[in-house]
């Protein structure tokens, strides 16, 4: 950054500054303007990852910082996602656990490294997270374990009518995970376009087929 | 060299059945014995000395921030502001500064060189050479200037700024203790993390990859793991994250260079 452009950025915190009696430090809100020019001043451009990843909505702007977003927020936040769920065609929720597994180990995708954007070319990513199949002790831990999902949650049949709500719950934490948690970890898969439906009824197999080794 | 570090590498599996965490520190333990990155210190220390550039100069007088020409105890009160440049800069772009000033290199064609070509290259050596000189010391960075701690605030906001289509921030990682990525343990950076950890321990060399990082590949890389935008080379929100780290760190003594997996 040029020294013209940094005098223009720190004008309004000087006049601020010359008007009310000088401070030590510009003030908070002049600070948050400051820290996003920074930032958009900061990246450029590579491969398929531009700068309009910038761009935050409510959620990501709500949710940078380290205190959480004010309850009233937090609540329009999850309305949101809710409302963004794109239910299964055809009330199909449930794939083949053996895809799942693949997708959970598959960390790949959306890098400026990466060639493509399609959700077929990327991976769940699920496994850097989360305790999934217990064989699998390469794991991570920023989320919860969810090794015996389905059987913790008493899903004998992923089809039954009985199962629905907890199929549906973790439909939609898949699809928009800041639905239940407006500033979530969790990256949305579905909403985003990470991974099309059918992936996503491969990941749910894994979760909630009584078949699937994570509910042996 | 090669055949020692296949040799070591042909022991993780073992240890990983054991304790995966337990095993991958006695590997970086065994390895400590023989770090490459000596290699890039040694480098980095003729290139200091050595008279380049179009204006055939050395960098001995460079003023990393203890006065002209003086190494020892620099790299832990970096990054810090310049009088000379009017901003807060972090070692590698103090350093291109310097090539420029002193040895009329052109400081913007470094900065858009690729890690580990050419005059990036150097930077590299340049910067583990200078953290070497360090090694031991504690982090004490600067915050008297009013610029340097309004980077530290900037650096805050940028750690926690969440976008891109996963919506991760730094602190989506970096934000807790004991958290992990797979088996890679995650620094708390939010505070001091601890002797040797996190900030404290770049530049280090990379066995998985054979590279020598600084601190700018490494945050570049965890920006592409991030699935963000490139961050230019010394670019303001780089060296904001870097006060913010360093202040964070206060106390927590340097390792660097380090080795990685």
């Amino acid at each position: 950054m040029n020294t013209m452009k940094m005098l223009d950025r720190l004008t309004p915190w000087v006049l601020a500054c010359s008007l009310a009696g000088c401070a030590s430090a510009p003030p908070s809100a002049e600070l948050d303007q400051q820290a996003v020019a920074a930032i958009k001043a900061s990246f450029r451009d590579q491969g398929i990852a531009k700068v309009d990843r910038l761009n935050q909505d409510l959620g990501q702007q709500a949710c940078s910082s380290a205190s959480p977003p004010p309850p009233e927020v937090a609540k329009r936040i999850e309305e949101q996602a809710l409302a963004s769920i794109r239910w299964p065609a055809g009330g199909r929720y449930i794939g083949d656990w053996r895809e799942g597994e693949k997708l959970a180990q598959n960390g790949r995708g959306m890098t400026w490294t990466d060639a493509s954007a399609a959700a077929k070319d990327n991976g769940g990513s699920c496994y850097n997270c989360h305790q999934i199949e217990r064989k699998e002790i390469s794991f991570g831990t920023i989320g919860p374990s969810l090794w015996n999902y389905g059987k913790l949650r008493g899903v004998k049949d992923a089809a039954d009518p009985a199962s629905l709500p907890i199929v549906q719950y973790t439909w939609g934490k898949l699809w928009n995970s800041k639905s239940y948690a407006a500033c979530s970890n969790m990256p949305r898969f579905g909403h985003m376009g990470l991974l099309d439906e059918d992936q996503l009824r491969n990941l749910m197999a894994l979760l909630l087929d009584p078949k699937s080794p994570v509910n042996q | 060299m090669l055949g020692v570090l296949v040799a070591l590498l042909g022991v993780v599996p073992v240890q990983a059945q054991k304790s995966a965490a337990d095993g991958i520190a006695e590997y970086r333990k065994m390895l400590e014995d023989g770090n490459p990155a000596e290699l890039f210190e040694a480098r980095g220390e003729a290139l200091w000395k050595q008279k380049r550039g179009p204006k055939g100069a050395s960098l001995e007088a460079c003023d990393l921030g203890k006065g002209a020409g003086v190494v020892k105890g620099a790299f832990v009160e970096l990054p810090r502001y310049f009088a000379d440049t009017g901003r807060v800069q972090d070692l590698e772009s103090r350093l291109v500064s310097c090539m420029q000033a002193l040895q009329g290199f052109d400081a913007a064609a470094i900065a858009n060189t690729p890690f580990g070509r050419g005059e990036q290259d150097n930077v590299t050596a340049l910067a583990t050479y200078v953290a070497a000189s360090s090694k031991s010391l504690r982090f004490n960075l600067p915050q008297s200037h009013a610029e340097e701690r309004r980077m530290y605030e900037i650096g805050k906001r940028v750690f926690y700024f969440r976008g891109g289509p996963y919506d991760f921030s730094c602190a989506s990682c970096h934000g807790e203790d004991g958290k992990r990525i797979r088996l890679q343990d995650l620094p708390n950076l939010t505070k001091n993390p601890g002797d040797g950890v996190g900030f404290a321990a770049w530049p280090a060399y990379r066995v998985s990859n054979g590279q020598m990082w600084g601190m700018q590949l490494r945050l570049n890389d965890c920006y592409r793991q991030q699935r963000f935008p490139f961050p230019g080379f010394g670019s303001e929100a780089t060296v904001a994250l870097g006060v913010f780290m360093g202040v964070n760190a206060k106390g927590a003594e340097s390792i660097a260079p380090s080795i990685k997996r």
